[in-house]
């Protein structure tokens, strides 16, 4: 077969293209495992669709390692939305042991895979790279309702219009509709959900009132709400968030509840410890540069690096907690 | 005068070197990006978006800008010359585009298509200069009811675009809309329609798949029995001459009142968000039809059915610019990713851009111009290279086309399985054509599909399924009262002859 | 003529109840208060798909559209090689971008079709199965970035990959 492979090469690429190539492989298998660089560009799939959030993050992650020339050749973006990221799973796993194959995750790392078992996909048999950042989520409604200025005026609100109250979010089973879940749980309301594709079109639905509240990140709805057009009610996190200081913790209102959405950078599984090695390292010179600070602040990203051992940790523990969301919600059984 | 102010500062950032380099750079680099079938506008601004990280961001969202333009006039080149649309947007510009290159007239065909351009472009850019924020409110209140009607009126511009076989023609549409279903159903989050279980079908089957398969490898299979059966097309008798050029522009002259319409129609409804230029570029063909004194002569290689498209995709991709920097809100695919570039430069789209970014937002208005007229420019010294390239003789240019289409479909998903749908369909496809079915209207389903669907049922949703919804509100009532008035004209014509043929037998 | 506009009709007749079966997976009917399923939508147009094939096939046999009356010959023995030739060239070349990629499976197509189906000279077909490729390294791996299928001959691009680092 290699005998093969050889020949036919050799006549499409005659003018000595093959010979240069087969010295350079000899020469290259003599790299030690321990200075692993890469030896083509880098494919950095996306697990979402062209200009969603993720992507924008992939750009600019792509755009930092060749401004400060970090490694040797590029990262190339492919994004591969399909089926919540089932694609994109799929896909990685076929790459399994390939070292030039790296992966930006979001929250449906966990849930798809255990939503379709069928995929066949073990998120522990990834290669932890770098948590980048976690994005955050906060309760929106129009400013045009005045009425509305804190989260008891909201349950109100939502409680007189019972299921005509829309509540917008980016997918059935997304994250914003588990959120929405535990909002109509927690404070007994029928909000109905509706989907959109994307973030940035929820957002817009909220601020030309076709819906009466969302969940953004603040990335999605910071437009409008620098212009007046929005504004936050409460938030998700743990700490009040430093760009929207009025917004209270639901910790604070006295619901325990927490949630982030993971921006993560996933090795192919069985890649070489070498290669898995090197991209630590790069991920987290990326995440040290200015840049990429900058950009955290003002999308009001927060999360510390988390690489290795402790991003499978992690994993672990978030695919417990979404296994359980899920059950919640009725959509799996275990 | 405020306006006529801020426009001239514009210019001054425009028309400094870096940034006049990267307008000239920018249109040949989209030019050729969109020529090549598979790459359009949306691959050639994702690819090229961290270059322009090397630049300031005045500079690199204009480099960007221009490279839209020239993507979009190149768009048109391989509809034209090859028959295959470069992009969604180029689809309606193959229906006589193609058919007159075929006849000979592939100059003229290009010539119009860059002229028309320039003038949707031209228009759309002073409508954006002076209308920009009132009709940002416009764009900001449209909801899922009145995507759904206006995508209805775009379907219902092309009832009369099938074949004579009304069977095929409802089939046709029908398998368009059908795979238009696969992959993923935002609504239920359910897979839906994975064949086999193959992984590939979880993203769905992109139009350009469909299209670069039935007009790419379709056409060729057609072409090449075409050409033993009648010994030679006349596609080669095209030629670049000072005397049929003059000609060429007399008669797109006559053709004015269809840019002028596709130009503001286009620009519209690029304003929608989600809409964006390619239902733009339908409706303008559709309406042009209607108005046009000729309407039997579309489809056969009318010149209006090259200029009203082709206006009304260049206008509405500078509208599709007006909700992404007034709202954040990209209003295509292509603006989607300029956003993101936007993001990652520092500066926040929304409403206050305006207001507190005037020297970005002006340079770029600015640019706008000065690309629109480099995009032509550039457009019309290469059309005597395209010229050359279709005088090369077949069986040199076929094999060399199949290769494009090959990489073309895998270059923006890089996927192989698309690739072997796209043979795929190119094989049936032509099998189908052989046998008289009509493929354009599964094509334009394939593209209004998944914009229609989710629409629909968001509007439903809402209205706990009631269809009232769509006649209750201000902007969707009359769009969808015109489209459904539109879709059933055909069907009461039909009924009227038919009486009017009993009343004369009786 | 007549044949294929028969068989044609048959095999998309089974293709649309195959969309019908598999649209079935998710709800076909009208969910209360919501609209419709997520099979609603392909479930439908597929049956409206099949009642087109029955259409065409009812014309058929009753003989009233031209295709069911032409005598004419679907594909002479002519036609038949050409098209078996180009698409079977086309599938194979697919398939071997699976093996030795799009840059050894692209010069055996051009060669096949420039030198076998063209007639033209092994010089000229020599320079365009060179050219083509090389050409569509430099655009699409070196200028645009995207990385094309090599299968096998992955790692012969590493060196070459290295002079444009």
């Amino acid at each position: 077969m290699r005998r093969l492979v050889k020949t036919t090469f050799g006549v499409g690429m005659t003018f000595g293209l093959a010979l240069t190539a087969v010295v350079g492989v000899a020469q290259n298998k003599a790299f030690a495992a321990a200075d692993w660089k890469p030896k083509k560009p880098v494919q950095f799939v996306v697990m979402a669709g062209k200009g969603g959030g993720a992507d924008k993050a992939v750009r600019l992650i792509q755009s930092i390692i060749a401004k400060n020339k970090m490694a040797p050749y590029a990262f190339t973006p492919v994004n591969k939305p399909g089926g919540s990221g089932a694609e994109a799973l799929v896909y990685m796993k076929q790459k399994n042991g390939d070292d030039h194959t790296i992966m930006f995750t979001l929250n449906s790392f966990y849930t798809t895979p255990l939503r379709q078992p069928g995929l066949g996909i073990d998120i522990t048999t990834f290669t932890p790279i770098a948590r980048m950042a976690e994005d955050t989520f906060l309760l929106w409604v129009n400013s045009d309702r005045k009425d509305i200025n804190n989260i008891d005026d909201f349950v109100k609100a939502a409680k007189a219009k019972g299921k005509a109250w829309i509540m917008a979010g980016t997918g059935k089973n997304s994250e914003d509709n588990l959120l929405t879940d535990f909002l109509n749980k927690a404070y007994g309301l029928e909000m109905k959900y509706v989907p959109y594709k994307g973030g940035g079109k929820v957002a817009k639905q909220l601020a030309g009132n076709n819906a009466d509240s969302t969940v953004n990140n603040p990335s999605e709805q910071l437009g409008f709400y620098e212009a007046g057009k929005t504004k936050a009610l409460a938030a998700f996190t743990p700490k009040r968030l430093p760009l929207f200081p009025d917004a209270p913790t639901f910790k604070e209102l006295g619901k325990d509840f927490v949630y982030f959405m993971q921006r993560t950078v996933v090795g192919a599984p069985g890649m070489s410890a070498g290669a898995a090695a090197y991209y630590q390292k790069l991920f987290t010179k990326v995440f040290n540069t200015p840049e990429w600070q900058k950009y955290r602040t003002k999308k009001s990203l927060q999360g510390d690096l988390l690489v290795g051992d402790g991003l499978m940790a992690y994993w672990k523990n978030e695919r417990e907690v979404h296994r359980q969301m899920l059950i919640k919600m009725g959509v799996i059984k275990s | 005068m405020e306006i006529l102010g801020l426009l001239m500062d514009g210019f001054a950032i425009a028309l400094q070197p870096l940034n006049l380099g990267l307008i000239i750079v920018g249109c040949a680099l989209g030019l050729i990006i969109g020529a090549m079938p598979g790459l359009g506008s949306v691959n050639g601004v994702a690819i090229l978006l961290p270059i322009t990280f090397l630049v300031p961001p005045t500079g690199a969202i204009i480099f960007l800008a221009a490279l839209y333009y020239g993507a979009m006039y190149g768009g048109a080149v391989s509809s034209i010359m090859l028959g295959i649309p470069g992009a969604s947007t180029a689809v309606a510009t193959t229906f006589d585009g193609r058919p007159l290159a075929l006849q000979g007239h592939a100059d003229k065909a290009l010539i119009a298509a860059a002229t028309a351009s320039f003038v949707g472009g031209t228009i759309s850019v002073v409508l954006f200069t002076f209308f920009a924020p009132p009709l940002a409110h416009v764009a900001l209140v449209f909801g899922a009811p009145e995507e759904f009607a206006l995508m209805l009126l775009a379907f219902a511009t092309f009832v009369g675009l099938g074949g004579d076989d009304i069977a095929k023609t409802i089939f046709s549409i029908c398998i368009g809309l059908v795979l238009s279903a696969v992959g993923l159903d935002i609504m239920s989050g359910e897979p839906r329609l994975i064949f086999f279980d193959i992984p590939g079908f979880f993203r769905g089957i992109n139009f350009l798949v469909l299209a670069i398969g039935i007009y790419g490898i379709g056409e060729m299979l057609w072409t090449i029995e075409e050409t033993r059966a009648t010994g030679g097309a006349k596609i080669s008798e095209a030629t670049v001459t000072f005397k049929r050029t003059m000609a060429a522009l007399r008669e797109i002259m006559g053709a004015w009142k269809a840019g002028l319409m596709g130009s503001f129609l286009g620009y519209f409804v690029g304003i929608l968000p989600a809409a964006g230029a390619t239902p733009g570029a339908l409706m303008a063909y559709g309406v042009a039809k209607q108005i046009s004194k000729d309407p039997d002569k579309f489809g056969k290689g009318a010149l209006e059915g090259v200029v009203a498209p082709e206006s009304a995709n260049n206008a509405a991709s500078t509208g599709s610019m007006l909700p992404m920097l007034t709202l954040g809100i990209p209003g295509s695919p292509t603006t989607a990713i300029l956003l993101g570039g936007m993001v990652i430069w520092g500066l926040e789209p929304g409403p206050l851009l305006f207001v507190e970014q005037k020297e970005f937002v002006w340079g770029l208005i600015a640019s706008l111009y000065a690309a629109n007229l480099a995009a032509l420019l550039i457009n019309i010294a290469f059309i005597p290279v395209f010229i050359w390239v279709l005088k090369m003789p077949f069986t040199i240019l076929a094999p060399i086309i199949f290769v494009l289409c090959l990489i073309g479909g895998y270059a923006p998903t890089q996927s192989l399985h698309d690739v072997w749908l796209m043979v795929g369909f190119g094989i049936v496809g032509y099998l189908m054509r052989k046998l008289d079915y009509p493929l354009a209207p599964a094509v334009l389903a394939i593209v209004l599909g998944p914009l229609a669907e989710p629409a629909l049922r968001q509007s439903l949703l809402i209205n706990d399924g009631s269809f009232s919804i769509f006649f209750s509100r201000p902007y969707s009532a009359p769009i969808m009262i015109v489209a459904l008035i539109l879709l059933f004209l055909p069907l009461i014509k039909l009924v009227v002859n038919k009486v009017r043929v009993k009343k004369a037998a009786a | 003529m007549r044949i294929a506009e028969l068989v044609m009709a048959i095999v998309m007749a089974i293709f649309s109840a195959y969309l019908m079966w598999k649209s079935a997976e998710l709800p076909i009917g009208w969910i209360p208060d919501e609209g419709p399923g997520g099979g609603f939508w392909p479930f439908w147009l597929a049956a409206a798909m099949l009642a087109s094939c029955l259409s065409i096939i009812y014309k058929w046999v009753r003989k009233t559209s031209p295709l069911s009356r032409s005598t004419e010959i679907f594909m002479d023995s002519e036609a038949l090689k050409g098209f078996v030739l180009v698409a079977g060239s086309l599938l194979v070349t697919v398939g071997l971008f699976h093996y030795i990629g799009i840059y050894g499976a692209l010069p055996l197509f051009l060669i096949f079709h420039i030198r076998f189906l063209g007639g033209h000279s092994w010089p000229f077909t020599g320079f365009m199965a060179v050219i083509t490729p090389v050409i569509t390294f430099l655009f699409f791996e070196i200028v645009l970035k995207i990385t094309l299928p090599k299968g096998l001959t992955d790692e012969y691009f590493y060196p070459i990959f290295a002079l444009f680092a």
